[in-house]
């Protein structure tokens, strides 16, 4: 076996299983927050009741996403350390300020806010619920900006035989890691929304606490509409940068062989890598591709037959990740319009609370897609341009890291296992009476 | 001071606080089968450290982070080298987080217990297995020039590593035993406060074993020698050391706590000082050492960081010095009876 394919997928692994569990962490702590000051401002208990309520799943979810993102970073040592030596310059001192500006931040005040019940003001206990989303928020964005050095690597000069920091604020105002944040925040704010409009939804269809989840609904209503559509605006916004900056990723987006202009968007293809072709296509629309990376439907595409072979993404896994996020992207702007059009008839809108109880899973796939586009889209390179993965590994036997692969995927299965049935279990026992 | 001479001892610092804060809930979560004889004292015992674990485990994140911002090619060849060891504390402490947060969330025995045996080996394991890995760094790690590991991970195992391992369970077990004695009443403390005066009677001879065979072992006391008054800092450890009993005894217990954390601190800058420069010593050939100045970042990357962990470490340790403080009282039933308390 080949330690670096055994290195890649067990970070792969590692990575995806994480981000199941930030994105819910990233966007309920803000939602909370904002229920839990309703509550302090009115006193409301409804408001009480639902805080408790999302904040217990948060809470089962937080320690999931807490555990799982250590071993990551420790990952980029162990297992790709001529990575580490590479670019750690510039790389390891993102991690290192999201660990001390940001992470510290969140997990102190956490066990503040679960342990602080009843020791202080409910303003105060709100207030610290914001400071936990915010730090969340904060340290999601020190890591967007460390993905956007790979992506997109800048502010560095190579010295001393690695890559050297030359410019922090190139780093900070990397135009690819804004572009990362302002497409993964809102995404977990959708996401979380979907996740809270579903589970109100199994509690109204059973008629049920409508108190709390009518309520629930309604907030999350509105973060669904506005961030699926800037989701999808900036995802718009990604791929013309894409276009610009990483010409094979949006090649093997659109499984697109032959550089010409009026590039077509086809709807489905099957990439063959050896023939370098389609061997099948269905559905080409003539021009949409160059007007997604240029916004012109004249301009010229490159295809993948001008990018050397060595320098080409795997192209299917790409090209349907990319899909697939469109896709649901687009499905979940029509579920949020619907609703909102229907907003005060969700009570006689059974089968449409049937759809949102069935979309919970949408956007996690939508995002893990989109993870599999910007980070498989980017391969043969770990740093775009300046070090391929497979030169990055660490020196160490296949056989350690398969030891390790092994034990990723039956701890981290367990762990799934577990955390869907104790957050399945809580959501089915609904919101206690509040004391 | 030159920069990477700075940043090796901030280095050295950020190891020492996470043993200081993390060290009393790995002493707590490995004390926690054998103090805990119902259900009732387990849950004090883990509710004791449950608002604190969370933000203690960031320490490592940090002196992990740093390690990497500061000294990549010491993150690089460290971590790779001591891959299984690292890759067992890492699952330990997956464990360890995810028992305190699960073991109360369904009422049933057996899953209770489940969870009872992941916090304590996710306590011990970590304890233990840190201690053998620095213990084997300030013997020196077999790796050569290009950074390649020629060990083999039993090795690490050796009598000098053990007895690390042994030192660092025993100064994690009187530092979680002390915080018991803050936060617990009645029976349990009763027990808390007999086995911290048990532990320490062991921990006194290993610690003092430990410092003789450091002489054999290892080249620590170079620097020693070199700068005698650096001998201080191993004569204020063990005034540390003999303060905890101290206190122990005029049932001053946070002044006990505060002493065993210096003890580890202490016992920490010990071994820090001894390997100064260097980093990650080369058993093979003092060429092949990492030392702060063969392994540091970039000037810039270097001042950079200063810059950030002086203005947000101190930050840090206020919000969480705020944080114990809040948190400094014995665990009530009022408590335990909040739905989310472990």
């Amino acid at each position: 076996m080949d330690p670096v394919f055994l290195s890649r997928l067990q970070f792969a692994a590692a990575t995806m299983f994480h981000f199941l569990f930030v994105p819910l962490t990233l966007g309920i702590s803000i939602i909370i927050a904002y229920i839990e000051t309703k509550y302090a401002k009115t006193g409301d208990m409804v408001y009480l009741k639902m805080t408790k309520f999302w904040g217990r799943l948060f809470l089962i979810n937080f320690a999931l996403g807490v555990v799982t993102g250590i071993t990551l970073e420790f990952q980029f040592g162990t297992n790709w350390s001529r990575y580490s030596e590479y670019v750690g310059d510039v790389f390891g001192s993102l991690l290192a300020i999201e660990a001390s500006v940001a992470f510290f931040l969140e997990s102190t005040f956490i066990g503040i806010w679960i342990f602080g019940w009843k020791k202080m003001s409910a303003k105060a206990h709100a207030a610290i619920m914001w400071v936990v989303a915010a730090a969340g928020n904060i340290s999601a964005i020190w890591i967007l900006t460390a993905n956007g050095f790979m992506q997109n690597p800048v502010g560095y000069a190579m010295r001393n035989g690695r890559a050297e920091l030359t410019d922090f604020f190139a780093v900070l105002f990397n135009y690819n890691s804004i572009l990362q944040i302002l497409h993964v925040l809102p995404s977990a704010l959708l996401l979380s929304a979907f996740f809270i409009m579903g589970i109100s939804a199994y509690h109204l269809l059973k008629k049920q606490h409508v108190d709390v989840f009518m309520r629930s609904f309604r907030i999350a209503l509105p973060v669904a509409l506005v961030c699926s559509i800037v989701v999808a605006v900036i995802g718009d916004f990604h791929g013309v940068n894409v276009a610009k900056t990483q010409p094979a990723k949006l090649a093997a987006m659109e499984s697109h062989w032959e550089t010409q202009a009026q590039a077509p968007i086809v709807m489905f293809a099957l990439p063959d890598e050896k023939l370098e072709k389609n061997t099948i296509e269905i559905i080409s629309l003539p021009g949409l591709l160059s007007f997604l990376g240029f916004h012109d439907f004249n301009a010229e595409v490159k295809g993948l037959k001008d990018i050397p072979k060595d320098e080409r993404p795997p192209v299917l896994p790409v090209f349907i990740g990319f899909r697939a996020m469109v896709i649901i992207g687009t499905l979940l702007i029509f579920l949020s319009l619907y609703g909102w059009f229907r907003r005060n008839k969700i009570m006689e809108s059974p089968g449409y609370m049937k759809i949102l109880l069935f979309s919970i899973p949408l956007p996690y796939l939508a995002i893990e897609m989109g993870w599999i586009v910007t980070e498989v889209g980017r391969q043969p390179w770990i740093v775009y341009g300046v070090l391929k993965t497979a030169d990055a590994a660490s020196p160490i036997a296949a056989v350690q890291v398969l030891f390790s692969l092994i034990g990723f995927i039956l701890v981290y299965g367990l762990l799934g296992a577990i955390g869907f049935y104790l957050i399945a279990q809580n959501v089915k026992k609904g919101p206690e009476a509040a004391h | 001071m030159e920069l990477q001479s700075i940043w090796f001892f901030l280095w050295g610092l950020l190891w020492a606080v996470f043993f200081m804060t993390d060290g009393f809930d790995f002493g707590i979560g490995t004390l926690y089968p054998f103090l805990g004889k119902t259900d009732q004292d387990k849950r004090v015992m883990i509710n004791s450290i449950g608002p604190l674990w969370d933000g203690n485990e960031v320490w490592l994140l940090t002196a992990g982070g740093v390690t990497f911002a500061a000294f990549p090619k010491v993150y690089a060849v460290m971590f790779s080298s001591l891959y299984t060891p690292l890759m067992l504390i890492l699952f330990a402490l997956i464990f360890r987080g995810v028992a305190f947060e699960f073991r109360g969330k369904i009422n049933s025995g057996g899953w209770k217990k489940l969870w009872d045996t992941f916090i304590f080996l996710g306590s011990f394991l970590p304890a233990l297995l840190f201690g053998v890995a620095f213990a084997n760094i300030f013997q020196g790690i077999p790796f050569d020039g290009k950074g390649l590991y020629h060990g083999n991970t039993l090795k690490l195992l050796n009598p000098y590593g053990l007895l690390g391992g042994a030192l660092f369970v025993l100064l994690f077990l009187q530092h979680g035993a002390n915080w018991l004695n803050i936060k617990t009443t009645g029976e349990l403390q009763q027990r808390a406060v007999a086995v911290s005066q048990k532990i320490w009677l062991v921990l006194v001879p290993v610690a003092v074993i430990f410092l003789i065979a450091s002489y054999f072992a290892t080249d620590l006391y170079v620097n020693y020698f070199k700068t005698p008054a650096l001998f201080l800092v191993i004569l204020i450890t063990v005034i540390a050391l003999f303060a905890t009993r101290f206190f122990m005894a005029r049932q001053q217990f946070f002044k006990a706590w505060f002493a065993s954390a210096l003890t580890i601190v202490g016992a920490t800058f010990f071994g820090i000082i001894g390997l100064f420069p260097r980093l990650f010593p080369s058993s093979m050939d003092a060429d092949f050492s990492l030392t702060a100045f063969n392994a540091s970042s970039s000037p810039l990357t270097l001042k950079i960081m200063l810059g950030v962990v002086l203005v947000f470490i101190p930050l840090v340790i206020i919000y969480q010095a705020w944080s114990y403080h809040f948190f400094r009282h014995p665990v009530t039933q009022e408590e335990l009876d909040m739905e989310d308390a472990y």
